[in-house]
């Protein structure tokens, strides 16, 4: 049977009837693809290792990130075998307040992007699907509205109003982030929502919801996968930025950019050392974002499918 | 060109009335009484009443929102509840400072940018094509808060050539405010030039694969004016786009610079205002740069149509 469905000639009927091609077989080309961008994949491997980081941060890490030691041999320590990443100000040992701080930044990570699609997503659905009025003179205008705002400089005024907090964050960044998502839905919805097989569930009596849901959206999944590894590295970027002026994850909780802060406010006294560790993971996580943003956009890219 | 004007006139103003009413409304979300914030927690219960009464804050939100609208638009932001002083003037006195980083950072970010990337594109996988890749690709990685922090370490800390933090007005003293300039203005401009030159690099490439420069080529041009004449003119036409819109980003991380360096300026005004949680600060300060925002989005949209005659025409 599968000869017959998997023929590139098949009629699309028989596809369908006897089922998709499975997971494996669609994700194959795609992932191969993937795997021959040399980039992406050193960014996926940084990103599995900033993961194993963030899960398994108590087993991995030498020592507490909390633990003070205000000892003045302690404090300030350049990196040794002891404390590869030096100590900071309050004698606690970088390494593991970065360790740690990979926690914080795969949270906010995820928990941004999935705020940005649960608000922008049915939105964008929403307004492509019923179109007219609705789309063009109300959502679509406070799309455009919240895109032209300075996203860094409204997520810094939000949440410092609301009181600065690692949810706060989270939930801003992610409205900020959502209009991005509405926008790309909406475009891919109008241009499918006449084909014929939206037009056959709709006579077949399909509710709306229902059309969306199973005929639109299917259609959506992979540009938002697409814009959502790419968003990441802004979204880091943005994060550390507001925990390094105040107004994201207060102290003594680590999160890189509050990391970096406290570092600074030391450096001219003292050393620069605490600030390596965070500055570096910082770095590292926003460009490994990109490669792999780039690597998916790539992947999905059905022209580049067939290049050797 | 006049219908193409005014639809973007239209849009560009329904944006700021938009945005001045989520911003208002977002601003009154904030816990808190700013009449008690304006006159301290010792006052008595009369004194707060009076200052409620003189801010409108008794009026219903819709009134205020107009009220404060009126106001805003003819530059009149009312009194910041922190500061002593009205909105409008602590953003006239932060412009000056905060205009000079966006253009020196944003002058920078070309003179760099865009050589960089006609460099790399005209000659793809040479050693300048490396460089700029190499540069943009940690540029993209870098916050520019550390950026700022590592020049601040090298440069002023470690080898002493500039001073550390601080600001000297141009009209004071053009020399000595250089100096304070050169750092800031890179942090400011670093992350722009590597847009500018992956952008430009890759608008190079595509022009260079056009039928017109093959024509341009085969009719025996030299190479010289095939990609000055031909090639760089057509590319550089998007660029324009990207550079416009670049301005809007430049100005939001000039906020996080400005507070690396010391710099007086709209960033600082606005943290002030965030910590102290000044609404009426944080609300007269956004809806100033939204507008700047739209503003130079719109300037760009128009210069790109002056620019490019297929869309003059239309």
């Amino acid at each position: 049977m599968s000869t017959l469905v998997d023929t590139p000639g098949a009629p699309q009927g028989l596809r369908q009837r006897f089922g998709s091609l499975g997971f494996f077989q669609e994700a194959a080309p795609i992932l191969r693809v993937f795997v021959r961008n040399r980039p992406a994949v050193v960014g996926a491997f940084l990103l599995f290792g900033f993961g194993i980081c963030a899960a398994f941060a108590p087993l991995i890490a030498p020592a507490d990130p909390l633990t003070t030691n205000l000892r003045l041999e302690a404090v300030f320590q350049p990196p040794s075998w002891d404390h590869i990443f030096g100590t900071d100000a309050q004698g606690r040992d970088v390494l593991s307040r970065t360790l740690y701080g990979a926690r914080i930044a795969w949270q906010i990570v995820l928990a941004a992007i999935g705020v940005a699609i649960v608000l922008g997503v049915p939105l964008g659905l929403i307004s492509g699907y019923i179109g007219g009025k609705l789309d063009e003179l109300i959502i679509m205008r406070i799309v455009d509205a919240l895109m032209a705002m300075p996203g860094l400089i409204l997520i810094l005024a939000v949440t410092g109003a609301l009181g600065p907090s690692i949810t706060n964050s989270m939930i801003v960044i992610g409205i900020v982030w959502s209009p991005g998502y509405a926008r790309l839905t909406r475009g891919i919805v109008v241009t499918i929502r006449n084909d014929v097989y939206v037009d056959a569930a709709r006579a077949l009596g399909a509710t709306p919801w229902r059309i969306m849901w199973r005929h639109l959206l299917p259609n959506a999944v992979a540009p938002i996968m697409v814009l959502a590894s790419l968003s990441a590295a802004g979204i880091i970027l943005v994060e550390a930025g507001l925990s390094f002026i105040g107004a994201g994850v207060q102290p003594p909780t680590p999160a890189w950019g509050g990391m970096v802060s406290e570092a600074y406010k030391t450096l001219i006294r003292r050393n620069g050392w605490p600030m390596i560790g965070p500055a570096a993971a910082i770095i590292l996580m926003v460009i490994a974002f990109n490669f792999v943003g780039d690597g998916i956009r790539d992947a999905f890219d059905p022209r580049l499918r067939n290049v050797r | 060109m006049g219908s193409f004007l005014i639809r973007r006139l239209v849009q560009g103003i329904v944006t700021v009335v938009l945005a001045s009413i989520l911003v208002f409304f977002v601003m009154r979300l904030i816990p808190g009484d700013p009449a008690l914030l304006l006159v301290g927690t010792d006052a008595s219960a009369e004194d707060v009443e009076r200052v409620r009464e003189q801010l409108g804050l008794n009026e219903p939100l819709v009134q205020q929102y107009f009220d404060w609208l009126a106001g805003a638009v003819r530059g009149d932001f009312g009194p910041s509840f922190t500061k002593g002083a009205e909105v409008g003037n602590l953003m006239r006195v932060a412009l000056i400072p905060s205009a000079e980083l966006a253009v020196a950072g944003y002058v920078f970010a070309l003179a760099f940018g865009i050589p960089l990337g006609i460099v790399a594109g005209l000659k793809p996988g040479g050693p300048g094509d490396y460089a700029a890749t190499g540069f943009t690709m940690f540029t993209l990685g870098i916050p520019n808060f550390v950026l700022g922090i590592i020049l601040i370490w090298v440069l002023a800390v470690l080898l002493g050539w500039l001073p550390i933090t601080g600001r000297v007005g141009i009209d004071e003293d053009p020399g000595e405010a250089l100096k304070f300039l050169v750092m800031p203005m890179i942090a400011v401009g670093a992350g722009t030039a590597a847009v500018l030159a992956r952008f430009v690099r890759a608008s190079i490439m595509e022009t260079l694969n056009q039928d017109y420069v093959r024509t341009a080529r085969a009719k025996g041009l030299r190479e010289r004016s095939v990609v000055m004449r031909h090639a760089m003119r057509n590319a550089l036409i998007p660029v324009i786009t990207v550079a416009a819109l670049q301005i809007g980003f430049l100005i939001s991380g000039a906020v996080i610079v400005e507070v690396v360096f010391a710099r007086p300026g709209f960033g600082s005004l606005l943290i002030g205002g965030v910590v102290g949680r000044d609404y009426q600060l944080i609300q007269g300060m956004l809806v100033v740069l939204v507008t700047v925002f739209v503003v130079v989005n719109t300037l760009a949209d128009v210069a790109y149509g002056l620019a490019d005659p297929r869309i003059r025409v239309s």
